[in-house]
C-alpha cells in the first residue's frame, strides 16, 4: 500500500519536473543546444534522486543513491569541460569522483557497519526514523522544489555558461535537502542530507561558476573531506553515547 | 611586513602541531608553555601590523591582503588568543582527566585561533569562506571534547546547523563569482578589492542574492536570529575557554564575512538595500536575547544570549550608515571581545569553584573569590554598557549615529532592549555575587574561600585595563585604524 502512494507520488514529481522541463525549453529567448539540454537532464535526474533519498528508508539504500547522484555531477563537470574547453574541470571532476562517489560513502559504511555490529538490519535509530510518512515527505518535497524551482526561475540569472533550468533545479534541490535533513531523526540521515546539500551548491557552481579557478575548487573540495570526518567523529560520539543514531532523544538543551 | 602576515599565519598552526604531536610527558610540560608563547606572539604580530596598516592596505601573493577592516578583527581575535592561552593553563591542569583531554584541547585551541586569524587575512571570498568552514569544523570538535551528554548534543546541533548555513553562504560564494565573472571575467578568482572598484557595474539581481545568502549563511554563525539556535547550546557546553573564543572571536570573524559582503553590495546597489536587511536581523536578534537573558538558569547560557544581542548590536549600528556608527560598530568589536571573554573567564571560575553551572547554586562568590568575583562583576557592569567600559563608548557612538542618520525608531529600540538585557544580566550576576550563601550550601560541598589559579585571573585583569582604556582614551593610532576602517566601509557607498 505505502510503496503504491510512494511510487505514485514519485511518478508524480517526475510528470510536474517534464512539464517544467518542457515549458522552460520551449522559451523563445534560449534554444537548448546539446550542452544545455544534457545539463538539464542531468539537473533534473539528480534532484530525483534527492526525491529518492527523501523517501527511501534505509541509510545504506540513501548512501547509494548519494553516490549515483554525486557521479552524475562528476559527468556534468566532463560534459562543461567538453563544451567549454576547460581541462581544469577534468581534474576536478575526477577528484570529486574519487572524494563523492569513492571516499565519503566509503567513511559513511564503514561507521554504519561498526554500529550495526550488535544489532540486526539497519544501524539503531535508523529505522522509523521518518517525522513523516514516505508519501507525506514525498509531498512536502514536491512543494520544497517548486518553490526552489520557480524562485530560481523568477531571477531570471543566466549568461552565456549558464543554463537557467539547471540552475532552477539546482535551487529546487537546495530546499529539498534541507527538507531531507529536517524530516529524519536519526544522525546518519542528516549527514547525508548536508552532503547533498553541498552536491546541490556543486550543481549551482558548475552552471554559473565553472571558470572558478581549480586551486579554489580543489580547496572546497578538500574543505568537504575534513567536513566529512568531523560528521563521521560527531556521530561515533553520539552513539556511542545513545548507543543509538536517533536523534529522538537530544533535547536536555533547550530555552 | 611580509614576514609578519606569514609568523601570523605560521605561529599558531605550528603550536598546534607540536601541542598535538609532542610525546605524552613533553606535551604536559611544553604545551602550557607553548600555547601561552603562540598567544601572546600572535598579539605581538597583529600589534606590529597596525601602524602600517592604519596608513595603507598590505597585499601579498596575491591571496592575502591586510587593509584597516581586517585588522580591527585581527586585534579583537589576537587579544583574545592570548588572554585564552594564558587562562587555559590554569582550566586545563584542574581537570581529572588531564593528558588526554589537554593534549586535545591545547591543539584544538591553537588550531581554531589560527583558523580565526587566517580568515581576515585572505583576500578572496573563496578562501575566506574556507577559512570560516575551517572554524566550524575544528570548534565543533572542541564543543564536544567535554564528552557528556550535553557536548555530544550542542556538538551535533552546532555542526549540522552551522555547516547548513555556510552551505548557504558558499552559494552566497557561488553568487558573488557569477557577479563579478560578467564583469572581470571568467578567471576572476573571487578577490575582493577588484570587486569593490567594478560595483557599479555588477549585474544587481546576482548581487542582492548572494548579500541575502551571505547574510542568512555566515548569519548562522554570528548568531543572528532565526538562525541562532547552536549558538547557546555549543557556548554553554564547550570548556570555558573555547566558550571564551566562540563568543569574543568567531562571531565577530563571521560577521566580517558579512561586512566584506556588505562593501561590494552597498558600492553596487546603493547601502539602501543591504542597511534594511541587517536592520531587520539586527532588531529580532536583540529582541530575542533581551527576553532570553531572564529567567536563564544556566551561567554560560546566559552569556551566549547576551553574545546574540551584541551581535544585534553590530547589525543595527552598521544598518545606521552613519560614520559615527560605523566607528561605533569597529570600536564594539575590539570592547566585546574584550568584555566577553572576561565575562567568560570569570563564569569559568565560578564553574570551577561551585562544580555546576546552575546560578541558582552559586551564591557569596564575592566572599569566597576575592579577587575574581569582583572581576566577574566589573565584566558585567562592561557588557552592559556602563562607562568607563568600551562598550559605553561603542554603543554610544552607535545611537549618536542612528540619531544622526533619522533612525529615531531603531535607535528608540536599541535603548530600550539594552537596558532589557542590563537588568537580566545584572539581576543573575548580583544574585551570584551578593547573596550570601546558605550555611547548608558552604557546609555541604566545602567550597573554601581563593581563587582556584592565578592563571586564572591575570588575563581578566589585563582585559578589564583594555575595555578601560577603549572607553576613556583610545589610543591615537586605533582612533587612526577605525576611521581608516570606517572610510572603507563607508566609501563603498
Amino acid at each position: 500500500m505505502h510503496t503504491a502512494v510512494i511510487h505514485a507520488a514519485l511518478i508524480h514529481a517526475a510528470l510536474i519536473h517534464a512539464a517544467l522541463i518542457r515549458t522552460a525549453q520551449t522559451d523563445p529567448v534560449q534554444a537548448p543546444g546539446v550542452y544545455e539540454g544534457v545539463a538539464n537532464v542531468i539537473a533534473a535526474v539528480m534532484l530525483l534522486l534527492e526525491f529518492g533519498m527523501l523517501r527511501q528508508a534505509l541509510v545504506r539504500d540513501q548512501i547509494r543513491l548519494y553516490m549515483g547522484q554525486s557521479a552524475l555531477l562528476s559527468v556534468l563537470a566532463v560534459v562543461i569541460a567538453a563544451d567549454r574547453n576547460l581541462p581544469d574541470l577534468y581534474a576536478l571532476a575526477a577528484l570529486s569522483a574519487a572524494l563523492k562517489v569513492v571516499a565519503v560513502p566509503l567513511v559513511m559504511r564503514r561507521l554504519l557497519g561498526r554500529t550495526e555490529s550488535q544489532e540486526g538490519e539497519d544501524a539503531p535509530g535508523v529505522a522509523g526514523s521518518q517525522t513523516l510518512s514516505p508519501a507525506s515527505s514525498v509531498l512536502a518535497g514536491i512543494v520544497l522544489a517548486a518553490v526552489g524551482f520557480f524562485c530560481f526561475g523568477a531571477l531570471k540569472i543566466h549568461g552565456p555558461a549558464a543554463p537557467a533550468l539547471a540552475l532552477s533545479l539546482a535551487g529546487a534541490m537546495v530546499l529539498v535537502s534541507f527538507g531531507l535533513m529536517i524530516v529524519r531523526r536519526d544522525v546518519a540521515s542528516q549527514a547525508i542530507g548536508f552532503f547533498s546539500l553541498e552536491n546541490a551548491i556543486s550543481l549551482a557552481a558548475l552552471v554559473v561558476a565553472s571558470g572558478l579557478p581549480l586551486i579554489l575548487e580543489t580547496a572546497f573540495l578538500f574543505d568537504l573531506l575534513v567536513a566529512v570526518v568531523v560528521f563521521g567523529m560527531l556521530i561515533r560520539a553520539h552513539h556511542v553515547r545513545a548507543e543509538s543514531l536517533s536523534t529522538a532523544d537530544l533535547t536536555r538543551l533547550r530555552g | 611586513m611580509l614576514g609578519v602576515v606569514l609568523a601570523l599565519l605560521i605561529v599558531p598552526f605550528a603550536a598546534a602541531v607540536a601541542c598535538a604531536v609532542l610525546p605524552g610527558r613533553a606535551a604536559r610540560r611544553l604545551s602550557p608553555a607553548i600555547t601561552v608563547t603562540a598567544g601572546v606572539a600572535s598579539f605581538g604580530l597583529v600589534l606590529a601590523l597596525l601602524p602600517t596598516v592604519a596608513h595603507h592596505d598590505l597585499t601579498y601573493l596575491s591571496y592575502l591582503r591586510v587593509d584597516a577592516l581586517s585588522e580591527i578583527f585581527l586585534l579583537a581575535t589576537g587579544f583574545l588568543y592570548a588572554a585564552v592561552a594564558i587562562y587555559t593553563v590554569g582550566y586545563a591542569e584542574r581537570q581529572a582527566h588531564y593528558p588526554r583531554y589537554a593534549r586535545r584541547l591545547y591543539a584544538g585551541l591553537n588550531l581554531f585561533a589560527w583558523a580565526m586569524l587566517a580568515a581576515p587575512l585572505m583576500s578572496s571570498l573563496a578562501l575566506l569562506w574556507i577559512a570560516v568552514e575551517i572554524t566550524t569544523i575544528v570548534s565543533a570538535l572542541l564543543v564536544a571534547i567535554e564528552d557528556t551528554d550535553g557536548a555530544a548534543e550542542a556538538a551535533w546541533k552546532y555542526v549540522l546547523i552551522a555547516s547548513a548555513g555556510l552551505g548557504l553562504a558558499l552559494l552566497a560564494t557561488v553568487f558573488a563569482y557569477f557577479a563579478g565573472s560578467q564583469v572581470l571575467g571568467e578567471h576572476y578568482n573571487l578577490a575582493i578589492s577588484p570587486l569593490i572598484q567594478v560595483a557599479a557595474r555588477l549585474p544587481a539581481t546576482p548581487v542582492r542574492l548572494a548579500f541575502l545568502l551571505a547574510l542568512l549563511g555566515y548569519g548562522t554563525k554570528v548568531g543572528l536570529f532565526p538562525v541562532h539556535t547552536w549558538l547557546p547550546d555549543a557556548h554553554s557546553e564547550a570548556p570555558t575557554p573555547v566558550s571564551a573564543l566562540l563568543s569574543g572571536s568567531l562571531l565577530a570573524v563571521s560577521f566580517y564575512a558579512i561586512l566584506r559582503y556588505y562593501q561590494f553590495t552597498a558600492a553596487a546597489l546603493g547601502s539602501g538595500f543591504p542597511r534594511d536587511a541587517l536592520l531587520a536581523f539586527g532588531v529580532a536578534s536583540l529582541l530575542l536575547a533581551s527576553l532570553y537573558v531572564f529567567g536563564q538558569r544556566d551561567i554560560k547560557r546566559l552569556l551566549a544570549y547576551s553574545s546574540i544581542e551584541h551581535m544585534g548590536i553590530l547589525a543595527i549600528g552598521v544598518s545606521f550608515g552613519a560614520p559615527v556608527a560605523l566607528a561605533g560598530v569597529m570600536l564594539h568589536v575590539l570592547a566585546h571581545a574584550a568584555a566577553k571573554g572576561n565575562a567568560f573567564m570569570g563564569a569559568g571560575v565560578l564553574v570551577v569553584k561551585y562544580r555546576t553551572k546552575q546560578i541558582a547554586t552559586m551564591r557569596g562568590a564575592l566572599d569566597l573569590l576575592p579577587w575574581s568575583g569582583p572581576l566577574f562583576l566589573l565584566a558585567i557592569f562592561a557588557l552592559s554598557a556602563l562607562p568607563p567600559s568600551g562598550i559605553f563608548r561603542s554603543e554610544f557612538q552607535i545611537v549618536a549615529g542612528g540619531l544622526a542618520s533619522g533612525n529615531y525608531a531603531a535607535a528608540a529600540i536599541l535603548v530600550v532592549l539594552v537596558t532589557v538585557t542590563f537588568l537580566g544580566l545584572t539581576a543573575a550576576s548580583t544574585r551570584i555575587l551578593f547573596t550570601p550563601a546558605p550555611r547548608s550550601l558552604s557546609a555541604a560541598a566545602a567550597i573554601d574561600r581563593g581563587e582556584p589559579s592565578a592563571w586564572m585571573v591575570v588575563p581578566v585583569v589585563a582585559g578589564i585595563v583594555v575595555l578601560f582604556v577603549l572607553g576613556l582614551h583610545p589610543p591615537g593610532e586605533l582612533t587612526g585604524l577605525i576611521s581608516r576602517a570606517v572610510a572603507q566601509l563607508g566609501a563603498a557607498r
